[in-house]
């Protein structure tokens, strides 16, 4: 029986130094990517764009294809907050624990027009954008985003995460960031 | 459909209150009362109490803001089992210190409701056991059902006026 039909594709490795038995590279890219194809996302869903979340999790257009298989369900093991649906200002403080409770290093996506701006909603009890009260890295828009589009918020991630410094966590603009966010 | 004078529900009350039954009429199907606040109560009580009547289920209990009347309304609305009929009643309160009893003596599960009326329209149901907000932010200073406080959020900054035909109001022109 032939496997010509089963197309796997390896990520790519970094450039670098090779020899015979060895290959030299920076830490930093290998690091890099490691995580950008090991992502645990944390779903934090409250409405109709966890619908499509969900899609895009099942078989057919298989978030597991970007190394995402494995959701997390809690923020303590989770590299990736994806924020999907409205937020109330009631859970607003609610979303915010969970980012806080998040180890270093992590990224947040917000996806829909409620969790980016607050959407439709323009009321006095909704939350006019999650970026009020933490910072995000992608957004995606849509009302709801179809499974394509957040597909391609998480290669946007991966992108961030595959480039990020391994300092840039421990910068003082990236504290600064966090300050301003009231975060530590 | 029979007409508000026919209704035996409003004839028993106006017998037993007389004056304390402001007005009534039958809207929608439903017939509706308004009642004196000072009545309120006593009223609930005589409906739940009377052994043909037996209104013993409060099915909502909520606010309504009449600024033009500078004036809150709490509408009640009961269900009588037993003969299958319905009633609601409604009392008006001054705008400026919308206060009144609470009936969670005698219906446990108008709690919540009062606690919902007291969050969005800041009626205070006195005698109430736990009366805070119930589905709004602890820390919300607003009634925001009140009609002088505007729907949309007053915090939102990318919001040209210009761009909703709203022209001259706020946008310098």
């Amino acid at each position: 029986m032939s496997d010509a039909h089963v197309k796997v594709s390896l990520a790519e490795k970094p450039p670098g130094l090779e020899g015979t038995g060895f290959f030299a590279t920076s830490l930093e890219k290998v690091v890099g990517l490691a995580r950008k194809n090991s992502i645990w996302p944390l779903p934090f869903a409250t409405s109709c764009c966890g619908i499509e979340f969900m899609a895009t999790m099942g078989a057919h257009y298989d978030l597991a294809r970007f190394g995402s298989e494995r959701l997390s369900f809690s923020p303590r093991q989770a590299d990736l907050l994806m924020v999907m649906g409205t937020i109330a200002k009631k859970m607003g403080p609610i979303l915010r624990q969970v980012y806080e409770q998040m180890a270093e290093p992590r990224w947040v996506m917000s996806v829909g027009a409620c969790a980016c701006s607050g959407g439709i909603f323009d009321t006095y009890s909704v939350l006019q954008g999650i970026d009020r009260i933490i910072p995000v890295d992608v957004y995606v828009p849509g009302c709801p985003p179809r499974p394509e589009q957040i597909l391609d918020g998480i290669m946007k991630i991966q992108h961030l995460v595959e480039t990020e410094s391994l300092r840039r966590r421990d910068s003082p603009e990236y504290k600064a960031l966090l300050n301003k966010y009231g975060v530590e | 459909m029979e007409s508000a004078e026919q209704n035996p529900t409003l004839n028993l009350l106006t017998g037993q209150f007389g004056d304390a039954v402001l007005s009534a009429d039958v809207r929608y199907g439903m017939l509706t009362i308004s009642v004196r606040q000072a009545a309120i109560i006593d009223v609930i009580s005589f409906l739940y109490d009377h052994p043909r009547l037996q209104y013993r289920y409060l099915t909502t209990l909520c606010g309504i803001h009449h600024p033009e009347l500078n004036q809150i309304a709490v509408m009640y609305q009961l269900h009588s089992f037993q003969n299958n009929r319905r009633v609601r009643l409604k009392i008006w309160l001054p705008e400026d210190n919308p206060e009144t009893p609470t009936v969670t003596n005698l219906f446990a599960g108008a709690n919540w409701m009062e606690r919902e009326t007291y969050d969005f329209f800041g009626v205070t149901f006195t005698g109430h056991p736990d009366l805070r907000r119930i589905l709004n932010v602890e820390d919300m200073t607003i009634f925001p059902m009140r009609k002088e406080y505007p729907l949309e959020d007053q915090t939102r900054e990318d919001k040209s006026d210009e761009m909703f035909g709203r022209s001259g109001v706020g946008s310098g022109q």
